[in-house]
């Protein structure tokens, strides 16, 4: 695979390691002469100094039958406009890019870049993870608005104590695995009763997560008599 | 008309008194407040507000929900492309301006359907006719 990576700073360095250590065949585009000469020094000929944003310098890189590009630049702007110009000049079709005000991550999927990595975002996660606070928590977000998500079961929870086949899942939804309250993964069934602490791990649409929150957080409605 | 104007060098500070002169509400942004103190003149009753405008949170205390129309004239061509684009595709501004030097990202930002210019080529062009109009033709070098 041909990747050519766009920004020579921590990120683009060592994906370019890693990514020639796994016989894949790495070009990195850097602005600034003197982080060029430090990769140099450790990759050897990987490395292309010039403004991977400009056309001329992407021509030169090969960006035309790269297989992959990946903008890392520490500037979203930069980013944003190395995709552009990889996908509508040279029609790169996998792109990824990195997005360091997570706010941003809205403007790169309207423009049809809906693979983006936040560093912000996954720490931000990674916090949610470890302080829980709320119920749930997005855990990945794949492609064409797909999320991986955690929910703990709360002690109030309307599905407490029920199988699952009777939580009314929104459209799209599925439940891919739960951890018990003891930390015990299971395998989800129909048969399977749900408990409070239960984490349930599920795959849906952006646009059905809070009726999945709700679904699986929501206290029992009210009896009438 | 509410027009904000993101950069406030010669241009932008020019085009912002220009505009309010015409009786447009202007909002100029910098990420320097030097540059207003520079560059604007006394007079100049718009707001002024420290920021960088591909940041959705300034462009929303600039008042991008409501504005008319929006021009991107910084020294740097990718933060006018990016925050035309979120202006013009999150914020649904009618009327988005962005000035690219690059002709050839300009190009390819006019057909993506952003309303462009650059200064590279109309400079060039300029200087050209001013150098020519003396009736110094370029010689024929043989």
């Amino acid at each position: 695979m041909y990747v050519v990576i766009i920004g020579g700073g921590k990120v683009g360095f060592y994906l370019a390691k890693e990514l020639a250590e796994s016989n894949h065949e790495v070009l990195v585009i850097e602005r600034n002469a003197a982080k060029v000469a430090e990769i140099e020094e450790v990759l050897g000929e990987l490395v292309m100094r010039g403004d991977g944003c400009e056309a001329a310098i992407q021509e030169q890189a090969g960006v035309r039958r790269a297989d992959l590009v990946l903008a890392v630049t520490g500037e979203d702007e930069d980013n944003l406009v190395a995709c552009q110009v990889a996908r509508h000049i040279f029609n790169v079709e996998r792109i990824v890019a990195r997005i360091n005000n997570p706010k941003n991550e809205l403007i790169f999927r309207k423009l049809g870049f809906e693979s983006t990595v936040s560093a912000t975002s996954a720490i931000m996660s990674h916090i949610e993870q470890e302080l829980p606070i709320h119920p749930l928590i997005s855990l990945l977000t794949l492609r064409r608005g797909f999320q991986v998500v955690e929910v703990r079961v709360p002690g109030e929870s309307g599905i407490i104590g029920r199988p699952l086949r009777d939580v009314l899942l929104p459209h799209q939804s599925i439940i891919w695995g739960i951890v018990d309250n003891e930390g015990n993964p299971k395998a989800p069934t129909p048969d399977t009763i749900l408990h409070a602490g239960d984490e349930v791990v599920a795959v849906t649409l952006q646009e059905s997560v809070e009726a999945l929150r709700s679904a699986l957080t929501a206290p029992p409605p009210e009896r009438s008599f | 008309m509410h027009v904000i104007i993101m950069g406030c060098g010669r241009v932008g500070s020019e085009l912002a008194v220009q505009l309010e002169q015409a009786g447009h509400d202007v909002t100029i942004l910098d990420t320097n407040s030097y540059q207003f103190t520079r560059f604007l003149p006394e007079k100049f009753r718009g707001r002024k507000i420290v920021g960088n405008a591909i940041d959705q949170d300034v462009l929303r205390k600039a008042g991008i929900e409501h504005a008319d129309g929006f021009i991107a004239a910084t020294a740097g061509d990718n933060r006018n492309a990016m925050a035309s684009q979120i202006a013009q595709h999150i914020f649904g501004v009618p009327r988005v301006v962005c000035r690219i030097y690059d002709p050839i990202r300009e190009e390819m930002y006019r057909k993506l359907g952003l309303r462009t210019t650059s200064p590279t080529l109309v400079g060039a062009r300029l200087l050209r006719e001013a150098l020519e109009a003396d009736g110094a033709q370029p010689s024929a070098a043989s």
